[in-house]
């Protein structure tokens, strides 16, 4: 089938798209944009995380089908070009990235917390990145670069 | 595989009933899954997302919530919290924040795991399940709509359009073990409802048994030892005793397995201290309101 769906502000189409693919798989394979991490398709990790209609969702648990019509944004969109929205440079400049393969669904669910709570306590930072996975930094560089993000935003 | 999209419910009954076999498609936090992992190749897809009535939630002529089968966690947590609070508890404890975003208290019921977070207070709340087809609308008990392992009431052609549950008229709670506070499948969950005008209390249990059941003898227990000894109206302290009682009463309504997540013997341990606390801290929020 074919979807037609908004990505980062631009109208897309995707052929051959099958019915029981993952929105991941269509953005990764069909569409161009490998940012959004495939590592555990099954909700898991978190680094397939994406907006769906302005809410994060993982998108290896969302029909392509199902994304038809709305509106998506990927981690490709929240920079300007090749200016990195304040929330990835904070996430590079803290050292919270190594392998980075879980940087994209921590960079969205990070940008999706600061939306809703600029100055998120803690606790509050550990609760919104709790569906997200890292393997690698053990958290701190991670909760560093989300409360420096916070900051910057200031 | 087919992919069906109705944006009607009249649309959506029709669908279901010319294939019964096509698999309904809400938030996909278990279809996708499955179906990613070639568990399940169902021969066609009917997504619900497009139907603006399951995604709405009011209040029916009785007075009661009529939760539509496709809202969210999330929305339940933000916009219900204070009507429907053992829902809300249990939904907090749903996943992580993306698959609360996603995850209906609908596709828990269409999955009908044992495990599914919605089960006990939907159960501790007299709450009942509000099923559709071409045929016509029948109302289920949520006592009578487990059937068995990853079973429910639904007849092939019928589709859950919405959940009826009373605004919560006295305090209510929800425990659940696990092992860690993020994306944990219960190992045992517990939850309760006292009903104050009508001296009653409910109960759910989780995860202990094939399908999520009430504690009924165990909620008689306690309602009728509070009301023998008086307590609904003096609103005195909860004897220790008495929670104690209930929550081994609570635990003989349980009948778990041994499986990767815990051992019978923990679950029906842990149930027992869950009961316990879940009456005291219900309890101590009933005299408090007084
Ligand atoms: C990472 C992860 C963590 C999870 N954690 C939890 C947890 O902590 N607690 C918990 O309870 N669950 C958990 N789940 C399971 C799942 O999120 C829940 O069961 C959720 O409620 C399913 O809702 P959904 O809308 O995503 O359902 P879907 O996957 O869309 O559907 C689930 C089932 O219900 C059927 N269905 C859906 N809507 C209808 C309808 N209107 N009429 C008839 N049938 C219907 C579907 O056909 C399917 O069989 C988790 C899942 C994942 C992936
Ligand atoms: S790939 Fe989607 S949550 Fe892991
Ligand atoms: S940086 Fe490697 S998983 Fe997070």
């Amino acid at each position: 089938m074919r979807i037609n769906l908004t990505i980062n502000g631009e109208r897309r189409d995707a052929d051959d798209v099958w019915e029981g693919e993952s929105l991941l798989y269509a953005l990764r394979e069909r569409l161009g944009l490998p940012g959004s991490k495939n590592a555990c398709e099954q909700g898991e990790c978190g680094s397939c995380t994406v907006y769906l209609d302005g809410t994060p969702v993982c998108s290896c648990l969302v029909a392509a089908g199902q994304a038809d019509g709305r509106e998506v944004t990927t981690v490709e969109g929240l920079g300007q070009g090749e200016d990195l929205h304040p929330v990835q440079k904070a996430f590079v400049e803290r050292g919270a990235v190594q392998c980075g393969f879980c940087t994209p669904g921590l960079i969205v669910s990070t940008h999706d917390l600061l939306q809703r709570n600029p100055r998120p306590s803690d606790p509050e930072i550990r609760e919104a990145l709790a569906g997200n996975l890292c393997r690698c930094t053990g958290y701190e560089k991670i909760m560093d670069a989300v409360r420096d993000a916070a900051e910057r935003a200031e | 595989m087919d992919f069906l999209a109705p944006t009607t419910w009249a649309d959506a009954l029709a669908a279901k009933a010319e294939q019964p076999d096509a698999v309904a498609l809400a938030g996909g936090t278990d279809v996708m899954v499955e179906i990613n992992f070639d568990h399940r190749r169902p021969p066609a897809l009917l997504d619900l997302t497009r139907v603006p009535e399951l995604r709405e939630w009011g209040t029916d002529t009785d007075g009661r919530i009529r939760l539509g089968s496709g809202v969210t966690y999330t929305r339940v947590i933000d916009e219900l919290g204070d009507r429907l609070p053992g829902l809300a508890m249990a939904a907090r404890t749903v996943g992580s924040p993306q698959i609360r975003n996603r995850g209906t208290v609908g596709g828990n019921l269409g999955a009908a795991s044992p495990a599914g977070d919605s089960h006990p207070p939907l159960l501790a709340a007299d709450a009942e399940i509000e099923v559709a087809s071409v045929r016509g609308v029948r109302r289920i008990p949520a006592a009578e709509f487990y059937t068995g392992v990853k079973r429910n009431a639904l007849a092939p052609d019928e589709l859950i359009a919405a959940v009826l549950i009373a605004p919560a008229s006295g305090p209510q709670q929800f425990c659940k073990i696990g092992t860690r506070n993020a994306m944990v499948i219960a190992v045992s969950a517990f939850g309760l409802a006292l009903h104050p005008q009508r001296r009653v209390v409910g109960t759910g249990i989780g995860s202990a048994a094939p399908t999520p059941r009430r504690a009924d003898a165990a909620a008689e227990f306690l309602a009728g030892e509070l009301a023998a000894a008086g307590l609904w109206e003096s609103r005195d302290a909860l004897p220790e005793g008495l929670a104690v009682e209930f929550g081994r009463k609570v635990r003989d309504a349980a009948a778990p397995i041994d499986d990767v997540r815990g051992s019978a013997a923990y679950r029906l341990h842990s149930l027992s201290v869950m009961a316990r606390r879940a009456a005291s801290w219900a309890w101590d929020d009933y005299r408090k309101v007084a």
